[in-house]
């Protein structure tokens, strides 16, 4: 086991109810060089963005209380929020995905992601910016 | 036992986890994760998984004993606990609660409440695998 000490001086947000999701998640982007901030549900994932921060990447889980993926996502759109934004879910019926992406996502992925996934979707804004 | 003797015990039980289908490749993900910073991650997420799964578990008992039957709330307590449980890569736990799913869609009461006490003892049964697995790595380290 080594540390890592790389650092792509990107920020992201981790949207999931779920705190075992968030935490791996997080630890997964940790290791790739990003910064990490965690939130349980929709509506905290915009009440940040209403604090002022900002984030290259938001990783949206899509079934959330309060507010769920599906909402914020429209609501960070509608603030003007241009950050890539990837859906993330267990439930994978192709009408329920297509809902969630028409909402605003720039991809979307099954759960539960893979360093690999992640570092692909990192490379991509990488490139991009 | 010497350190030795226990790492291979240790090795042994975690390939017989994986053969046998209790865990699948998320869990070797979760290992990867490891590292100097966090040397014992993937038992706090293990410990996380039945600290948090033991709340949706208690809910979908509780929700098994209401009359009448919500099936809405059951399946949402268990699409919780099965998203939780494909985190740690418990394969074989997360596979029991595919059949829970459809005796939800069919509001079979009797199918769920079978299925749930077999997740219950698979459930179970992991837990105790896992601790023995933790166990040994801790002496052996």
């Amino acid at each position: 086991m080594t540390s890592r000490n790389l650092s792509t001086q990107l920020r992201a947000l981790v949207v999931d109810d779920n705190m075992i999701n968030r935490k791996i998640h997080q630890k997964m982007l940790n290791g790739l060089g990003v910064e990490c901030m965690g939130v349980a549900n929709g509506k905290e994932a915009v009440d940040v963005h209403g604090y002022g921060q900002s984030f290259d990447l938001i990783l949206m889980d899509k079934d959330m209380p309060i507010m769920n993926g599906i909402e914020a996502t429209k609501k960070l759109r509608s603030m003007g929020i241009c950050s890539m934004i990837v859906g993330v879910s267990s439930r994978s019926m192709d009408v329920e995905i297509r809902e969630f992406m028409e909402a605003g996502l720039n991809d979307y992925h099954e759960k539960p992601l893979t360093t690999a996934k992640l570092a692909s979707i990192i490379h991509h804004i990488i490139n991009t910016k | 036992m010497d350190k030795v003797r226990l790492q291979r015990e240790a090795a042994f039980i975690r390939s017989s986890l994986l053969d046998q289908g209790y865990l699948d490749e998320q869990f070797i993900q979760l290992e990867e994760l490891q590292d100097n910073d966090n040397p014992n991650f993937v038992e706090e997420v293990v410990t996380l998984f039945y600290t948090d799964s033991a709340r949706l578990i208690y809910n979908i008992d509780q929700a098994l004993l209401s009359n009448p039957t919500d099936f809405t709330k059951l399946d949402d307590y268990m699409h919780q606990f099965k998203g939780s449980c494909s985190s740690i890569g418990a394969k074989k736990v997360k596979n029991e609660c595919n059949g829970f799913g459809e005796y939800c869609e069919a509001q079979n009461y009797d199918g769920c409440f079978r299925t749930f006490q077999q997740i219950k003892q698979e459930y179970i049964n992991l837990k105790k695998k896992l601790e023995t697995y933790f166990q040994l790595l801790k002496e052996a380290a």
